[in-house]
């Protein structure tokens, strides 16, 4: 049906914020170590919460808050969500951008973290080399009675550690998928037209979602 | 079932096609007035049926039963990916995918357990659209076929191959019990993505938009059974100056970049050169075309 191709992919993507997170002491980790560590303290919060289980939003942004998102860089999400119209973008909207695409993703998915509870996550050997400074670290979902799930998070070395810069679910990227919706948008009501149409879907989910 | 409402929306396809092709900007959706309408219809069609079939069904039957069935159906389709795994050229996912059904339908009752997998025989995704595209074929227009959901030409006219396999198994049965199963894999399948309907409506913009770019790229990445190289380019770094300063220059986009980097946020960028890889790299396969 309709749904079923994106929507097996996002059932994935929730399961993949669930991985990324850990303690400021794990800037050094290498990326693997870094999905494993972060997948694997998130889960656990996640099947021991009965709140967040039962979907208290505000007990899951502050999880997320806390485990997740220092190890995403959202600039360069964002950028890579926006394609090439970044560059005409001044710095200001450019900010704009990024907080308001990072608080569109964190409250779509953060939301689907209370869904997860019986699926576990194996990583695939890392394969990169010691120089590198992009890897991919590559993890399957599996749950019961369902057919394994990919999902592979593209990370970068940076100062302060490995940050991932995107999460690529059976094949497709959460953030470059949002491309075409962007240029669209850019190109009818310009760049501030994009930020405002963001922020005033951020205002909606919101007020749907409420800090419950 | 399938294939009546099949041949209905091919011949509605195929006119629309004949129909349409007005002017659009966007190059792999030139019907996208015909299919945004479909895709409305095709939600409402979910939320009024589909969807709450599904929901009572998940309520009714176990998480164990539910992944039993799920198997079944998956079980069944086996002996149709193994055929195009070895039209696709690769002898080896084909008898992966022989053995599986072997194994599942004996060792796992009929099907209900994945014992294979469990064996480290890795179920595949295949079907005659991912083989003709391994054939060489273009996509062709993305279209939002009536009840069926998203596809491609090239996917839609693969689909009558698949459907007659489909058909394989079911013509042994009587009408009732083919219908029932029928029913069954669907709404199995439809419950599986309860939930994420509520994700998508979020997420988007616009919701048709991300729909089909969603799909297309994950077809993408099935047709390259998984191998596809992500490319990713870094608009701070207009070359690749390693001192992890930021472009703020207000620069035409397409115009060359100036080397003016200006460090702006807390948030330094790192210093990744462009990833080289060609976008649209060729199927990494060497071994197409082992014809039939």
């Amino acid at each position: 049906m309709t749904r079923r191709l994106f929507a097996r992919c996002l059932l994935l993507l929730m399961a993949a914020f669930a991985a990324p997170a850990v303690h400021a002491a794990a800037a050094a980790l290498a990326p693997d170590a870094l999905v494993r560590n972060v997948s694997d303290e998130v889960l656990k919060i996640v099947r021991s919460d009965k709140a967040i289980q039962f979907g208290d939003t505000r007990k899951v942004l502050a999880l997320v808050d806390e485990k997740v998102l220092p190890h995403f860089d959202f600039r360069r999400m964002t950028m890579l969500a926006v394609g090439k119209d970044w560059r005409s973008a001044t710095p200001e909207q450019q900010n704009r951008m990024t907080t308001a695409f990072r608080t569109l993703l964190v409250r779509t998915y953060s939301n689907a973290l209370t869904k997860y509870h019986d699926q576990t996550i194996n990583l695939k050997p890392l394969r990169a080399n010691p120089g590198d400074k992009q890897v991919s670290v590559k993890t399957e979902i599996t749950q019961p009675g369902a057919q394994p799930v990919s999902i592979d998070y593209s990370l970068e070395k940076t100062d302060q550690g490995w940050k991932v810069f995107d999460v690529i679910v059976m094949g497709v990227s959460l953030v470059t998928t949002y491309r075409g919706n962007f240029s669209d948008e850019i190109q009818n009501n310009g760049i501030a037209g994009l930020i405002a149409s963001i922020e005033a879907k951020n205002k909606s989910l919101e007020a749907a979602q409420g800090g419950k | 079932m399938y294939g009546k409402s099949f041949s209905l929306a091919f011949s509605f396809l195929m006119l629309t096609v004949l129909l349409a092709g007005c002017a659009n900007t966007q190059p792999q959706d030139p019907f996208e007035h015909y299919n945004r309408k479909m895709f409305v219809v095709n939600e409402k069609l979910d939320k009024a049926v589909a969807k709450p079939v599904a929901k009572v069904y998940v309520k009714v039957m176990p998480t164990p039963v539910r992944g039993w069935i799920g198997n079944f159906f998956g079980n069944l389709g086996e002996p149709w990916t193994s055929v195009n795994n070895l039209l696709q050229g690769k002898p080896r996912d084909a008898l992966n995918d022989a053995m599986r059904f072997v194994f599942n339908s004996t060792l796992g009752i009929a099907g209900l357990l994945d014992i294979a997998s469990a064996a480290g025989m890795p179920k595949h995704d295949e079907d005659f659209g991912q083989t003709l595209a391994v054939w060489g074929f273009q996509d062709g227009p993305f279209v939002m076929l009536p009840f069926l959901g998203p596809s491609t030409l090239r996917d839609t006219l693969a689909s009558p191959f698949d459907w007659a396999f489909d058909d394989l198994w079911r013509s042994a049965l009587d009408a009732a019990t083919r219908n029932i199963l029928i029913g069954a894999r669907f709404v199995n399948g439809r419950a599986r993505f309860l939930g994420i309907d509520r994700t998508l409506d979020e997420a988007t913009l616009d919701k048709y938009r991300y729909s089909r770019d969603f799909y297309l790229q994950q077809r993408r990445f099935k047709i390259y059974d998984g191998n596809l190289p992500q490319q990713y380019e870094n608009y701070d770094n207009p070359d690749d100056a390693s001192d992890g300063s930021l472009d703020a220059s207000q620069a035409e986009p397409v115009a060359a970049q100036p080397e003016n980097a200006q460090p702006e946020s807390t948030q330094p960028e790192s210093t990744q050169p462009e990833n080289a890889q060609p976008e649209n790299a060729q199927l990494e396969n060497t071994e197409t075309e082992t014809g039939e």
